[in-house]
C-alpha cells in the first residue's frame, strides 16, 4: 500500500499490513516537557461549548432526555447528517440528526426500548414495535428463550446481577485509528482477503459463522463510508492532515455508537496516534497550537454528547448516563520511550478549556517512569477537576504490550486484537449467606440454590462455614458461566457488533475473554474475618433461617493493610477464578475476573441481608475493591496497600479502587499537593496496585451540590471506574458517595 | 495492663499512613496516647488519658512502617510522632528513632516542648531530624490560662534546640482574640529572631472540628463561641510576623 496522504511518514511494516502500532512506534515524538506550550480555548470553541451547555440545560429541564427518535432503528447509516452549529463545528457528526436526540436500538430488546421510551414520556412507533415484536427476534428474546430455571432463580434473587441480557454488552473497542490511517477501502480489501481464507473445504458451523460475520463487517464498513459522505467527506482514502485524522477517527467511533447501545463504548488509545498528524502539520506550518487544541476540543465536545436511551432501572445500576468513552492516555513503550506526547496533554487540557466532565472517561496509564512534567500535569488536573482515573501501565504492559486500551473502567485489551464478553458480576456476599442458610435466600427464604444442610450451630465455625462456602461458590460459578454463554451466543447472533469487529484483526488472531466479576469482596473478607477472629452468633427467625448476626469481640478489618484479613480477600479471588475456569466458555474465551461494581454497590447492598461482619441489611457494599466505609482506620496508604495485594494475575479484568480526599488532607499548598499525589501514585503502582479513581474535594461542596444542583452543572466526581456528573446521581447514591469516601482525618 | 516494658512498648491512640501536614513529604504519623496539658482548643481531646489507647510493640510498629517506605522515601517524607504528647514516652522513642535511623527513615517529633531537658530527651534528640515545636502562647500568663502551664519550659526547650542545631518548624495556632494580638505576635517574632534553627513558621488556623470529641466524652468545650480562624486572620498574623 502507498498513499499520497502518507507523505513524510517513516516506512515500516505498517505499510504492508494493517498495523497501527508499528506506525505509531516509527513516527511518534515523545514529549518530556511540561504544560507551558498549551493554548487556551478559541472564541469559536467557547461559543460552541456555550451552545452545548444550553442543550445540557434543556435536557435536564426535560427530565433527562431532550428528544428521541422512536421510529427509526439506529444503524451506522440510518440518519441524515446533524449539527450543533455547522459554521462553528470543526469536527462534525452526531448519533442522530440533532444533538442529544436519542436513538433506539431494538435489536437488543424491544421491551427495554419501550420501557426506556415510556419512562421519559415517549412512545415507540407502532410499526417499529410490531416488527420487533413479531417479525424480528432480539438479543433479549434469544437469551430468555434458553435460560434455565436455575439461572432465572439466581438472577431474580440477585445472586448474579447486572447481566447484559437486557442491554448491549459493549466493552469492545474498535481500532478507530485504522479509519484515519488506512481509509475504509483498504480495510474492506483486508476483510475480503479474510473471506478468501475462510473459503475452506470443510464448511463447519464455525467457518459459516465466521464468514457471515466478516460479510457483515464489510457491509458495516460500506455503511460507514456512506454515513461520512452525508457529512461531505470521502473516508475511503486515508486522512491527509490532523483535522481529517481526528474527523476520520471520530466517524469510525460514531459508526459504532450508531450501531450499538453498548454498556461501555470506549474509544481506545487515540491521542498519541493523532499527535503524529499534529506534529506533521505543525512542522509544515499548516496549523498553530491554538488550532490543534481547537480540533481536540471539538472532538472531545462530540464525545461529551454521546447519549443512549436507557431505562431508569439501568440508571440505578450505572448512574449518571455513563457511556464510558474511555480514552487511554500516556504509558510507556516497551522500548523504554514514553508514549506521552503533546497531544496527551491536549486531551487532558480539555478539562480546562471546556471545564470538567465525566466523558470522555480520561484514563492515564501511569508508569513510575512517566516524565515528571506529565505526572505533575495530570495530578494537577485531578486536584482541580476530579475527572481522571489512573491505571498501572507497568503492570499491564507485561502481558498486553504497549498498544492496549481500557474498555469501560478497568478492562484492558490490546487494541484491535482483543475483545471481551462482558459478564457483570456475582454477589459473593450473598453467596456466603446462602452457604450459611443451605442455599436459601436470607431475605425471601426461598430455596434458590440446590438444598443442602446449612449451619445449624449457634456460633459460626470458620472451617465449617468455609467448607459450605466453597460448595456454594462452586454452584454460583457454574450458573454464572451458563448464563454468560447463553447471553454472548445470543448477542453475537442477534446484535453482532459488525463495525467494531471490522476494526479488529482477523478472527484467528482475536483473543476473547469471558469477563466475570465479583461484588462484595470487602463484605465477605470482613465477615470471614469476624467469624475467624471474633465470635459470631447466628440469629434465626421462626423458620430457622439465619437473618442476623451478633459479633462478639473485635476482628481485623479489610482496608488496614492487615494481612490476616487481606489474605482472606486474596484467597477469595483466586478460589473463585479457579472455579470459573472449570467450565467451558462460549467461543473458548479466556476466563477473567474483575473486582468492580461501578455504582451498583448501592443496589447490590440493597438486595443483600445482614452480613456476619455487622453490616446491616440493605446497606451499600464498598464499591469495587474498596473497604466498607468507616472500616479503614489507618489512613489512605493503608487502604492502598490492602488493595494492591489483590492479585492482578487472577483479576485481569481489573481491580477498581475509588479514592477521595479533601484538598487540605493532601497538603497545605498546591505544589505540595501535586507532589504528594504523584508520590502516592508512584508508591501504589510500585506495589502493583491496578487502578485508582482520584477525587479531591470538600464534603461541604458535595452537600451544597445536593441542595443546589443548578449551581453545579459540570461538577464531576470519580466513582467506581468512571466519572459522573454528581447532580445526575440518585439521592441515595449521592449520600453513599458523601458518607463513604472522604478521607478527612481530624 | 499498666505494667509493661517502656523501652519496647508504646501506648498509641492511632496511626495515619498518609500524613501530609506534619512535616515535609508523605509522613507515617503516630498519634501517641497521653498528654498532661489542658489546651482548651485541643482537637484530639481523646488522646489525653495516659492509660487509654492501645499498646504496640517496637517490632510491630517498625514492621508496619516498612510497608510504607516506597511512598515515604521518594517523597522526602518520614515518620512523625505526635499526639497526645510524644515526649511522655521518651524511652520507647529513643529505641524507635534509633531503629528508624538505621533504616534511613527521617524522624520528626511534634511536641509542646514543655519538658525539662532530661538525659532521655537529649538522647532522643540525637536521632531526631526535625522538631515541630508548638508554641502554646508567647505570653506566660495567657499561656497558663489557655493550656494550664507556664511557657517557660517550652521556650527553654526551643533555646536548647537552637543551641544544638536541631531543625525546627515553629507552629502557632491562631485563635482569634486569644493568640493573635499584635503585641503577642510581635513578641513571638522577637523571640523567634533569637533562634538560629527555625526552618519554617506555620500558622495553624483554629477550627472546631475536634469539638465533637469533647462532647463525646461529655466534657464542656470552653472555647464555645470563639470564632474559627479565617484566611484573613491568618494573612494578618503572617504580616505581623513578617512571614
Amino acid at each position: 500500500m502507498d498513499f499520497k496522504e502518507w507523505k513524510n511518514f517513516k516506512d515500516g511494516s505498517w505499510k504492508k499490513e494493517i498495523n497501527v502500532r508499528d506506525f505509531i512506534q516509527r513516527n511518534y515524538t515523545p514529549y518530556e516537557g511540561d504544560d507551558s506550550f498549551l493554548a487556551d480555548a478559541t472564541d469559536r470553541t467557547k461559543k460552541l461549548w456555550d451552545d452545548v451547555l444550553e442543550l445540557y440545560k434543556k435536557e435536564r429541564e426535560n427530565g433527562g432526555v431532550l428528544d428521541a427518535d422512536t421510529k427509526t432503528p439506529s444503524a451506522v447509516n440510518a440518519y441524515e447528517a446533524g449539527y450543533i452549529d455547522k459554521d462553528l463545528e470543526q469536527i462534525v457528526g452526531l448519533q442522530t440528526d440533532a444533538p442529544l436526540k436519542r436513538a433506539i436500538m431494538p435489536a437488543g430488546g424491544i421491551r427495554i426500548v419501550e420501557k426506556s421510551a415510556e419512562s421519559y414520556g415517549f412512545k415507540v412507533d407502532p410499526e417499529t414495535d410490531y416488527i420487533y415484536k413479531n417479525l424480528r427476534k432480539t438479543h433479549n428474546d434469544g437469551v430468555f428463550s434458553v435460560y434455565t430455571p436455575d439461572i432465572r432463580a439466581a438472577r431474580s434473587s440477585h445472586l448474579i446481577t447486572g447481566l447484559p441480557d437486557g442491554y448491549g454488552r459493549g466493552r469492545i473497542i474498535g481500532d478507530y485509528r485504522r479509519v484515519a490511517l488506512y481509509g475504509v477501502d483498504a480495510l474492506i480489501e483486508e476483510k475480503k482477503d479474510e473471506l478468501n481464507v475462510l473459503n475452506v473445504d470443510e464448511f463447519t458451523e464455525k467457518v459459516i459463522r465466521e464468514r457471515e460475520e466478516v460479510s457483515d463487517q464489510i457491509k458495516a464498513l460500506n455503511d460507514l463510508k456512506a454515513m461520512a459522505a452525508k457529512y461531505g467527506f470521502d473516508i475511503s482514502v486515508p486522512a491527509k492532515n490532523a483535522k481529517e485524522a481526528v474527523q476520520w477517527l471520530y466517524f469510525g467511533y460514531l459508526g459504532a455508537i450508531k450501531d450499538q447501545n453498548g454498556a461501555a463504548m470506549s474509544i481506545g488509545r487515540t491521542s498519541t496516534f493523532l499527535d503524529i498528524y499534529f506534529e506533521r502539520d505543525l512542522a509544515e506550518g499548516i496549523i498553530t497550537e491554538e488550532e490543534a487544541q481547537e480540533i481536540m476540543d471539538h472532538f472531545v465536545m462530540k464525545l461529551r454528547l454521546v447519549r443512549f436511551l436507557r431505562a431508569p432501572e439501568y440508571n440505578a445500576l450505572f448512574s449518571g448516563d455513563p457511556v464510558w468513552v474511555t480514552e487511554s492516555i500516556g504509558g510507556m513503550g516497551i522500548d523504554g520511550r514514553t508514549l506521552v506526547t503533546k497531544n496527551s496533554f491536549r486531551v487532558l487540557h480539555t478539562l480546562t478549556t471546556l471545564g470538567p466532565a465525566p466523558e470522555p472517561n480520561l484514563t492515564v496509564l501511569w508508569s513510575t517512569r512517566l516524565p515528571d512534567g506529565f505526572k505533575r500535569f495530570a495530578t494537577k488536573l485531578s486536584i482541580k477537576t476530579s475527572s481522571i482515573q489512573y491505571e498501572n501501565d507497568d503492570l499491564m504492559r507485561i502481558t498486553l504490550g504497549d498498544d492496549y486500551g481500557i474498555a469501560c473502567c478497568v478492562s484492558a485489551m490490546r487494541i484491535g486484537k482483543q475483545m471481551q464478553f462482558f459478564g457483570a458480576r456475582a454477589n459473593l456476599a450473598k453467596a456466603l449467606l446462602y452457604a450459611i442458610n443451605g442455599g436459601r435466600d436470607e431475605l425471601s427464604g426461598k430455596q434458590v440454590a440446590p438444598k443442602f444442610e446449612g449451619i445449624t450451630s449457634e456460633y459460626l465455625d470458620y472451617d465449617e462455614v468455609m467448607e459450605k462456602y466453597d460448595f456454594m461458590m462452586e454452584y454460583v460459578a457454574k450458573i454464572y458461566i451458563k448464563a454468560l454463554n447463553a447471553i454472548h451466543y445470543m448477542h453475537d447472533k442477534y446484535s453482532y457488533e459488525a463495525l467494531e469487529m471490522a476494526l479488529h484483526d482477523r478472527e484467528e488472531d482475536i483473543l476473547r475473554t469471558m469477563a466475570c466479576g465479583i461484588a462484595g469482596i470487602s463484605v465477605v473478607a470482613d465477615s470471614l474475618s469476624a467469624i475467624k477472629y471474633a465470635k459470631v452468633k447466628a440469629i434465626r427467625n421462626d423458620d430457622g433461617l439465619v437473618v442476623d448476626y451478633q459479633v462478639e469481640g473485635d476482628f481485623p478489618k479489610y482496608g488496614n493493610d492487615d494481612d490476616r484479613v487481606d489474605q482472606i480477600a486474596v484467597d477469595l479471588v483466586k478460589t473463585f477464578l479457579n472455579k470459573l475456569q472449570k467450565h467451558y466458555t462460549y467461543r473458548d474465551s479466556k476466563h477473567t475476573l474483575s473486582i468492580l461494581t461501578i455504582t451498583s454497590n448501592v443496589v447490590y447492598g440493597k438486595n443483600t441481608g445482614n452480613t456476619p461482619d455487622g453490616r446491616r441489611s440493605g446497606e451499600p457494599f464498598g464499591p469495587g475493591a474498596n473497604p466498607l466505609h468507616g472500616r479503614d482506620t489507618n489512613g489512605s496508604l493503608a487502604v492502598l496497600n490492602t488493595i494492591a495485594k489483590l492479585p492482578y494475575e487472577y483479576a485481569e479484568d481489573g481491580i477498581s479502587y475509588t479514592f477521595a480526599i479533601t484538598p487540605a488532607a493532601l497538603g497545605k499548598e498546591e505544589d505540595i499537593r501535586i507532589t504528594n499525589l504523584v508520590n502516592m501514585l508512584d508508591g501504589y503502582f510500585e506495589k502493583t496496585g491496578h487502578h485508582i479513581n482520584v477525587n479531591v474535594f470538600d464534603r461541604s461542596l458535595l452537600e451544597d451540590a445536593m441542595e443546589h444542583p443548578e449551581k453545579y452543572p459540570q461538577l464531576t466526581i470519580r466513582v467506581s471506574g468512571y466519572a459522573v456528573n454528581f447532580i445526575k446521581l440518585t439521592r441515595e447514591q449521592q449520600l453513599d458517595v458523601i458518607n463513604r469516601t472522604i478521607q478527612d482525618r481530624i | 495492663m499498666l505494667e509493661y516494658d517502656r523501652n519496647k512498648y508504646a501506648r498509641i491512640h492511632s496511626i495515619e499512613s498518609f500524613g501530609t501536614v506534619d512535616g515535609p513529604g508523605i509522613r507515617f504519623v503516630i498519634f501517641m496516647q497521653g498528654c498532661a496539658l489542658k489546651c482548651k482548643y485541643c482537637h484530639n481531646r481523646d488522646t489525653w488519658d495516659t492509660n487509654a489507647g492501645t499498646l504496640i510493640s517496637l517490632d510491630e510498629l517498625l514492621d508496619k512502617i516498612e510497608r510504607y517506605k516506597s511512598y515515604i522515601l521518594p517523597s522526602g517524607g518520614g515518620v512523625t510522632v505526635t499526639g497526645g504528647e510524644p515526649l511522655l514516652q521518651p524511652k520507647f522513642l529513643i529505641n524507635f528513632f534509633n531503629e528508624l535511623k538505621k533504616r534511613k527513615i527521617p524522624t520528626a517529633i511534634d511536641t509542646s516542648g514543655m519538658f525539662d531537658i532530661t538525659d532521655d530527651i537529649k538522647e532522643l534528640l540525637k536521632f531526631t531530624d526535625l522538631v515541630l515545636l508548638d508554641i502554646k502562647h508567647i505570653n506566660d500568663e495567657k499561656c497558663k490560662d489557655l493550656v494550664g502551664f507556664s511557657n517557660k519550659k517550652e521556650l527553654n526547650f526551643a533555646r536548647y534546640l537552637s543551641d544544638n542545631n536541631i531543625p525546627v518548624w515553629i507552629r502557632q495556632v491562631i485563635i482569634p482574640g486569644i493568640t493573635d494580638s499584635k503585641e503577642d505576635l510581635l513578641e513571638l517574632k522577637k523571640f523567634l529572631s533569637t533562634l538560629n534553627n527555625v526552618k519554617k513558621v506555620e500558622l495553624i488556623p483554629y477550627h472546631e472540628l475536634g469539638k465533637f470529641k469533647w462532647e463525646n466524652l461529655e466534657l464542656k468545650y470552653e472555647l464555645d463561641g470563639i470564632p474559627t480562624a479565617t484566611s484573613e486572620d491568618i494573612s494578618k498574623a503572617k504580616k505581623i510576623l513578617g512571614i
